[in-house]
């Protein structure tokens, strides 16, 4: 019988399949971080349980940490204590954690990949709604809630139902200055917040298939976005080429035989979707979101979208937004000042956004109204653009090159926008104050975002690619 | 885990959509390392000015709504997977979510709580909200065991659906672990086999 991607790697991994019930599905791979694993080490300690599979349980630190002089002892008592508790946790259930001072330790998306722990095939689960990410690699990864964590660590497997499978396909070449971040805000922006929810995403089509690893990522890793708990990729020789010779990927024999296995995940030809969505790559122009949501982008150069054109039942709701982000209806976004530029997150903090940052500030200079924080996703990433001299650009630009962690993202540690303040974030959410309490958003690629950072305002990024440098 | 089986209360509306799960609880307030305490920060940034006064037109901090049910525009606990949301929402005096949509996590999370997401039509949860808004003290009757939904006001009642397993666990108060665990010679089975 034909087959999707999805379905080919649930069925290898379903325990037990009984009618009324949820399938008992096998967790190859738990990732767990500070915020949603104390509790469920808490349940385990309640019912005198171990972890049942410890070395298939990797953990680090990330969003709690501050991204600066990050082997001081942590200020934020409360944020200290939580992170504190996750060394002691590990160290108490025997599990591997890459934390603060280790060379490993970055945010938990991007380690994954990074130290070839993310492979084709497998089924992998963190409590953090982005795990949706490692899906690039064509693997069933999705976010759990702290329940679920306690459920993993007790029996390594999950209660799930399976989800319906939906294909979006993006086909044709991308424009100049668009990139994987404008393809993924462009797509939720087509379907809306809730557009995906209940269904598992396979990405296809040849723009998708012609992009790099890290690109994929990016797209993976914004499903949720739209709802969806799962998206992937198939993987394909792009995904081999960046495994091989990873800390803990396979090698030797074990590799040609996980390569040879890797080879069959693909959807059949005549596979059936539950819902089939096809865009056109040369539809799609750089991106920037107005609300706070991230269904509500646009291309940067066009008009934010009037009240009146929204559905009756939403109306209220969408100037609610507008009202939040101190913006009108019906007005072009293009030249709003803003206060910050934030580039980081699991979504794009990974080698190629730094580099692609670097090779467009070189020569340029960020404007003076403007605080601009590069956070790189792990301490692998952050020792390489050291290595790479992009640090240098970036001080020479006004950039702030940071330490890793979730950061801005989510106002969660010491990294926060201040109240009523305007940032352009290559983060994943523009909800009302994610990045700090009453903190603005505008989500955009690392790209769109440089370009506001050297201009001090929401700037279409086309206009710059097409004058020089002043070095 | 919590039972569930029925409810007759009061309800708190909260007529937006699309409300995310840092709306429901800021990250900010995910420090604790315990599952307590969270309801006093649930909704935290639209129930307080940012000098920790109250903003006397939420909802949540008018006296005239209480309840048990809170009712909610569709797409519900969108966003970050926080189970902190869940815990809010019940450490706040909730047992019912009412909404046309919710999202996945947060749904799940609710029911491995012990809380009852329940998701009506949008006319259903239309009626809801205007019967609300004439008299505050207007009543839901919530019953697990037949999956209804009755409008106390208006008598209108609707059906809602429910995984059967999923219901069993909220009327029984057992949970997702030991089920599992009543199956793990599977899994070890499964491991050696593969």
């Amino acid at each position: 019988m034909s087959k999707t991607l999805v379905e080919k790697i649930w069925d290898a991994h379903v325990v037990k399949s009984e009618v009324g019930f949820p399938d008992i599905l096998y967790i190859d791979t738990h990732l767990i971080h500070e915020v949603t694993s104390p509790q469920a080490f808490d349940g385990l300690r309640k019912r005198g349980l171990p972890v049942f599979r410890p070395q298939q349980t990797v953990a680090t630190a990330d969003h709690n940490v501050p991204t600066l002089n990050q082997l001081q002892p942590i200020k934020e008592e409360l944020s200290r204590y939580q992170v504190d508790m996750l060394t002691k946790n590990c160290a108490e259930f025997g599990i591997e954690l890459y934390g603060l001072g280790h060379p490993f330790q970055g945010i938990v998306h991007v380690i994954g990949p990074e130290l070839g722990i993310t492979l084709p095939g497998k089924t992998m689960v963190c409590g953090d709604s982005h795990t949706s990410t490692h899906g690039a690699f064509g693997a069933i990864a999705f976010g759990i809630g702290t329940s679920q964590v306690e459920q993993v660590f007790a029996t390594q497997c999950l209660l799930q139902q399976k989800p319906k499978t939906m294909k979006i396909e993006v086909n044709g070449a991308l424009g100049q200055g668009v990139t994987a971040k404008d393809i993924i805000l462009y797509i939720i922006s087509k379907i809306s917040a809730a557009g995906g929810t209940g269904y598992f995403i396979e990405y296809a089509g040849s723009t998708i298939e012609a992009l790099s690893m890290e690109a994929r990522m990016t797209i993976c890793n914004m499903s949720i976005e739209m709802g969806a708990r799962g998206g992937l990729i198939a993987p394909d020789q792009i995904t081999f080429d960046y495994i091989k010779g990873r800390e803990f990927a396979p090698a030797g024999e074990e590799w040609d035989k996980s390569l040879a296995y890797w080879k069959t995940l693909y959807s059949d030809a005549d596979a059936t979707f539950d819902s089939v969505l096809t865009f056109d790559a040369a539809d799609i122009s750089p991106m920037i979101t107005y609300g706070t949501n991230p269904g509500m982008g646009m291309g940067i150069a066009e008009h934010i979208p009037s009240t009146a054109s929204q559905v009756a039942s939403e109306q209220a709701s969408f100037q609610k937004a507008l009202d939040y982000m101190g913006i009108e209806q019906d007005t072009e976004l293009v030249g709003k000042a803003i206060d910050y530029v934030f580039i980081g997150s699991c979504t794009n903090s990974r080698m190629e956004d730094l580099r692609e940052v670097a090779e467009f500030v070189k020569g340029r200079q960020k404007a003076e109204n403007v605080t601009v924080w590069i956070v790189p996703g792990s301490k692998q990433i952050e020792q390489q653009a050291i290595a790479e001299g992009l640090d240098k650009i970036f001080e020479a630009a006004g950039f702030q090159l940071r330490e890793p962690g979730c950061s801005a993202c989510l106002g969660m540690n010491e990294d926060k926008i201040p109240a009523g303040k305007y940032c352009v974030s290559t983060s994943n959410r523009n909800f009302e104050g994610r990045q700090g309490p009453d903190s603005r958003t505008f989500l955009a690629s690392p790209l769109t975002a440089a370009a506001a950072a050297i201009t001090g305002r929401v700037t279409d990024v086309r206009t710059l690619l097409n004058e020089p440098a002043h070095a | 885990m919590k039972k569930f089986e029925k409810l007759t209360s009061a309800i708190v509306p909260l007529n937006i959509e699309n409300i995310d799960t840092d709306q429901i609880i800021p990250a900010r307030f995910l420090k604790a390392t315990t599952r307590e305490g969270f309801g006093e920060n649930l909704f935290r940034d639209w129930r307080y000015n940012g000098d920790n006064t109250l903003k006397t037109d939420f909802v949540l901090n008018n006296p005239a709504f209480k309840g048990r049910i809170l009712v909610a525009g569709k797409n519900f606990g969108c966003g970050s997977s926080r189970e902190h949301a869940a815990w809010a929402i019940q450490d706040a005096g909730f047992d019912v979510v009412i909404s046309s949509f919710f999202a996945d996590i947060f749904k799940g999370n609710a029911l491995n709580n012990g809380l009852l997401p329940i998701q009506v039509s949008d006319e259903f949860l239309a009626e809801i909200f205007s019967t609300v808004g004439k008299d505050n003290s207007a009543q839901l009757d919530v019953d697990l065991e037949t999956q209804t939904v009755t409008n106390v006001v208006t008598g209108s009642k609707t059906d809602f659906e429910i995984n059967p397993y999923k219901k069993s666990c909220l009327i029984n108060g057992y949970d997702d672990i030991d089920f599992i665990l009543n199956q793990k010679q599977l899994v070890e089975e499964f491991e050696q086999n593969r």
